[in-house]
């Protein structure tokens, strides 16, 4: 065997490197606040998380996918016992101090499990779709891939925490697409969620209804399925209401305020409005490295965590945040790169379901600072201060250097 | 599983195309925002960050004709709060209740204040106390939204002795706000409410300063350099007015506490006005920044109504004083030669219809020429002048004297003098059956459907100074206004002034009041009351010759003019700088 490169993948490093180094200069700066807070001195741990990450991402990366395929049911089943264990001592954090995704011991947290599950249960999805051998033609043969991230997707929604739900639901889907599930059949998974969504008006319900019997007609799943389906969607559309009252009361806000945040300007929509006030006043070139007035002067909220996009918008301007955006794209663009050119497909739907989770996190983040999505608390990877995402990141950046490394087109595999 | 190499390299084309649009679509929600709506926002997070601090700016000074100070500007400290919100406000007064020693009239106004702007600080105390104010910069912490400011706090240092004419300065009120006069005013401001400040508002006020304040979202001051450089108040320039301080208090002296009435002093060749009082007086320091509810109610349960000003609002029957406007009016209409003597001498009176018009000298006067006339006083002889007059002439006579006007002095409370616009006023009031030529004779002697303004008076005195140039007077300097109001030959002009010179020698009706070595003209006068005694007049000037100074004195229940002529000659020797006044006092 060849002797293995230090690094098996310089673009996937680079990518990941600069966006963490640009977060923690983000990070830093948003603790550049007028009246000081705790939040001036994250960054310096935030830095002691980058290096953990680093050192668990190098020792991963000389490890091998089949000792990862190996270890991915009992870090699953472990990953799922803690996020079981948050529903029993959990605590909640900044706006959401109701929920539990908190593992904390006494007022101590140590960190949220939920981060770790979005690996786990990336490469537990990989490991199940991996196996069937047949590509999912009908709802039924969908039930184990369901049960895997349906399992994690629920003990979270009780928490609740509904950013991190979406999440879930959007590696699902992504991962689906990659093992070879049609589209139609994606369309017709996801059809009760989309009724439930289009339910707060009858037009659009009654329209999105044709349009799914038309799919189930031209698609023509098993009968029971297809009835079952029409039913359920009948069920959500009309349940959704409901739903809606047992919504907890900030999670009825957040999406009002999604909505229209000048509803309610001083409380919830306040962090909206002054998210985009933040980045529209930063302009072409922004107001310079730690002078955003509206970071300083604590008009931001969460700025180091769930809005640090603001601030690189506030004070980066938007060259900086074009900068940024790239930065993603490049390391989304290399990583679908390494799905297509993985040695297997158990490494192939890692990769590409560990970049749909950063996708999604990004879509949903920055989205949020504009207001184009709803208040989810997402983090933003290798930006928002947090040990356990930090961690949980830099883990996926290694197992995604393996799989680079054993890929084709590696320096371990012959070029095409 | 279909991992058909050409399978995945498809599904990657397809997913790379999805990262590219979602990359446009943020980076082109992205330039929207910072690009093409960054004007928008970048006002938005400065309306976040500054907090505009209103610096009033110092009214304009005003000085007397020699560079006295009227009315000037001390330091003071205005306590003021932002708020958010209605709510917060209130929650910030009550809390702030106690060591402000705020009243619920005062939280009521500062509500008011703060629904009318409430962008701007409200203003909770226009002139805090020190006491306060070192207690609140002790708190100050506690309190990040309460802004302390050194404001400048208007101080008139002869008070009530330039009250008359000076006014008086106070906050904005709800009406005013709604006037398109004061469109640029924000409440809590000071605006002048009378006087020379109301009048001359417009160049008093100055121009208002801003500071820029940077706070955080708790709005606390963050300190540190002023984010935007300070828009610096403009102060208003000076008012300089005609006004002789040292005589206008002289004046005052003269009334001492015990007259009242109203005084004015007038140059009549440009309508200077050197003094202007009315007494009783009250002191316009107390007025500044809000009206002390005790003080204002002794003052308006006061009898002798200090707040209704005697030289320019009250109007009384000019009496006597009046009978030099009815000469003018017969000379300029013909019918009466200088040395005419009238049909019936002065017996004490004058039978007309089935009613006996008395003189005020009960032995008569026999019979006068104009001058004895004018100079006895004689009610007689100016009875049969009006009747030869003709009530119309002599109604449109009295117009063209500008006894229907008002004097249109530089003051806003002047009232109007009340005068028939013609016949037909008589009509109108009484019917056309119900009223006599009896009214002529009234009207000759000062009394009946006439009464004036000190002012309007001293300024009918100045024509009768000027030959006729009547001169509108002017407390502060603008552009001076001359009116012929009638024209004499030097034959006519000489008689009327003989006649009013002989009224203050010996034989006159104010001869004690004559003043030693200088010719003075003037003429006494009572007005009928009839609601207690009579008002006493003096208009007179002097030198007689070349008249530097017109006074018009009224003493309220003054009974007869001698006494107002013995303040009018005071006043006028003190002008001149002339000998000191006998001391006797005539009542005849």
């Amino acid at each position: 065997m060849m002797s293995r490169p230090i690094v098996s993948d310089v673009r996937l490093l680079a990518a990941a490197g600069l966006l963490s180094l640009f977060g923690v200069a983000m990070v830093y700066s948003a603790g550049q606040t007028d009246t000081p807070t705790a939040v001036a001195t994250v960054y310096k741990s935030q830095i002691l998380w980058l290096v953990i990450g680093m050192g668990f991402a190098y020792a991963i990366g000389h490890s091998s996918v089949r000792f990862i395929e190996w270890m991915t049911t009992p870090l699953y089943l472990f990953s799922i016992f803690l996020l079981g264990l948050t529903l029993v001592v959990g605590k909640g954090a900044g706006t959401a101090a109701s929920t539990k995704s908190w593992l904390a011991i006494g007022s101590h947290r140590i960190g949220q499990p939920s981060e770790i599950a979005k690996v786990t249960v990336v490469l537990m999805l990989a490991k199940v779709l991996a196996n069937q051998r047949e590509t999912p033609k009908s709802l039924l043969d969908l039930w184990k891939p369901a049960l895997v991230v349906g399992v994690p997707w629920l003990i979270i929604m009780l928490q609740p925490d509904l950013g991190t739900g979406i999440v879930f639901i959007g590696i699902f889907f992504a991962m689906l697409y990659w093992a070879g599930v049609a589209w139609p059949l994606l369309i017709l998974i996801a059809s009760p969620a989309i009724s439930l969504i289009l339910s707060f008006s009858v037009g659009l319900w009654g329209a999105w209804f044709f349009i799914l019997l038309a799919l189930v007609l031209w698609y023509r799943p098993y009968l029971i399925e297809g009835i079952v389906l029409m039913v359920l969607n009948v069920a959500t559309g009309v349940i959704a209401p409901m739903m809606w009252e047992k919504l907890a009361p900030y999670q009825q806000n957040r999406l009002k305020v999604f909505i229209d945040p000048s509803a309610d300007p001083r409380a919830s929509g306040y962090h909206v409005i002054q998210s985009k006030v933040a980045i529209g006043s930063g302009g072409f070139f922004g107001k310079g490295f730690t002078e955003g007035t509206q970071k300083r002067l604590a008009f931001l909220p969460e700025q180091h965590t769930d809005f640090i996009f603001s601030v690189v918008g506030e004070e980066l301007g938007f060259l900086g945040v074009t900068i940024a955006l790239t930065l993603f794209l490049w390391l989304f663009l290399r990583i679908t790169k390494i799905a297509e050119r993985a040695n297997d497909s158990f490494s192939s739907l890692v990769a590409f379901g560990l970049m749909s989770s950063w996708f999604v996190h990004v879509l949903v983040n920055v989205g949020m600072t504009l207001n184009l999505m709803p208040i989810t608390g997402i983090p933003l990877p290798f930006f928002s201060y947090g040990g356990s995402f930090m961690l949980a990141s830099w883990l996926a950046v290694g197992i995604l250097m393996r799989i680079s490394g054993e890929g084709r087109g590696s320096g371990l595999s012959l070029r095409r | 599983m279909s991992f058909h190499p050409n399978d995945v390299a498809r599904r990657a084309r397809m997913s790379s195309m999805a990262l590219a649009i979602g990359f446009v679509l943020l980076v082109g929600a992205f330039f929207k925002t910072q690009v093409v709506q960054y004007k928008q926002f970048v006002m938005q997070s400065e309306e976040n960050r500054l907090r505009p601090i209103p610096l009033p700016a110092p009214r304009g000074i005003i000085y007397d004709r020699h560079g006295e100070v009227i009315a000037e500007n001390l330091p003071a400290y205005s306590v003021s709060i932002t708020a958010p919100s209605v709510d917060s406000l209130r929650s910030a007064l009550a809390q702030l209740a106690p060591t402000l020693q705020l009243g619920q009239s005062d939280i009521n106004n500062a509500i008011r204040r703060y629904r009318r702007a409430p962008t701007r600080p409200t203003v909770v105390l226009a002139d805090a106390s020190i006491d306060i104010v070192s207690v609140l910069e002790e708190h100050r912490l506690d309190f990040p939204r309460l802004i302390i400011q050194s404001v400048p706090k208007r101080y008139y240092p002869d008070g009530p002795s330039v009250a008359s004419f000076v006014g008086y300065t106070g906050e904005i009120t709800e009406s005013d706000l709604n006037d398109p006069k004061y469109a640029s005013y924000k409440p809590g401001q000071q605006i002048g409410k009378a006087g020379l400040e109301k009048q001359y508002e417009a160049i008093l006020h100055g121009k208002e300063g801003v500071r820029f304040d940077e706070v955080d979202a708790r709005g606390r001051p963050v300190r540190g350099e002023g984010p935007r450089p300070d828009l610096n108040p403009e102060g208003a320039p000076p008012l300089y007015t005609n006004i002789d301080l040292d005589l206008q208090k002289f004046t005052v002296e003269l009334f001492a506490d015990s007259l009242q009435g109203g005084a004015v002093a007038i140059d009549p060749n440009t309508g200077e006005v050197l003094a202007l009082y009315s007494a009783p007086s009250w002191d316009p320091n107390k007025f500044t920044g809000g009206i002390p509810v005790e003080y204002y109610k002794q003052l308006l349960e006061d009898k002798r109504r200090p707040l209704v000003n005697k030289a320019i609002q009250g109007t009384y029957p000019p009496g006597s004083t009046f009978k030099l406007a009815t000469s003018i009016i017969a000379l300029q209409n013909g019918v009466v030669g200088v040395k005419e003597h009238m049909p019936v001498p002065c017996s004490g009176g004058y039978q007309f219809g089935n009613r006996y018009f008395r003189c005020w000298e009960k032995k008569g006067h026999g019979s006068l020429d104009l001058e004895g006339a004018i100079k006895h006083s004689c009610d007689v002889y100016f009875y049969q002048l009006g009747l030869k007059i003709g009530l119309a002439k002599f109604i449109a006579g009295g117009i063209t004297l500008s006894m229907r006007d008002r004097s249109g002095i530089d003051l806003p409370e002047e009232s109007q003098a009340r005068w028939p616009y013609a016949v037909d006023y008589y009509n109108k009031k009484y019917g056309p059956r119900g009223w006599s030529n009896a009214e002529t004779l009234n009207l000759a002697i000062g009394q009946g459907a006439n009464s004036q303004t000190v002012v309007n008076m001293a300024k009918l005195y100045s024509a009768f100074a000027t030959k006729g140039q009547a001169p509108r007077p002017e407390i502060a300097h603008l552009v001076p206004q001359r009116k012929q109001v009638f024209n004499l030959t030097s034959v006519q002009d000489s008689v009327v002034l003989e006649g009013l010179k002989a009224v203050l020698e010996a034989g006159g009706t104010a001869g004690a009041s004559a003043i030693q070595g200088l010719t003075l003209a003037g003429k006494t006068g009572t007005a009928q009351n009839t609601g207690g005694d009579d008002h006493g007049w003096f208009v007179g000037f002097a030198p007689a010759d070349k008249p530097k100074i017109v006074v018009a004195v009224l003493l309220e229940f003054g009974l007869h003019g001698s006494r107002a002529a013995h303040i009018a000659s005071a006043i006028i020797g003190h002008y001149l700088k002339v000998g000191p006044i006998k001391a006797t006092m005539d009542e005849g």
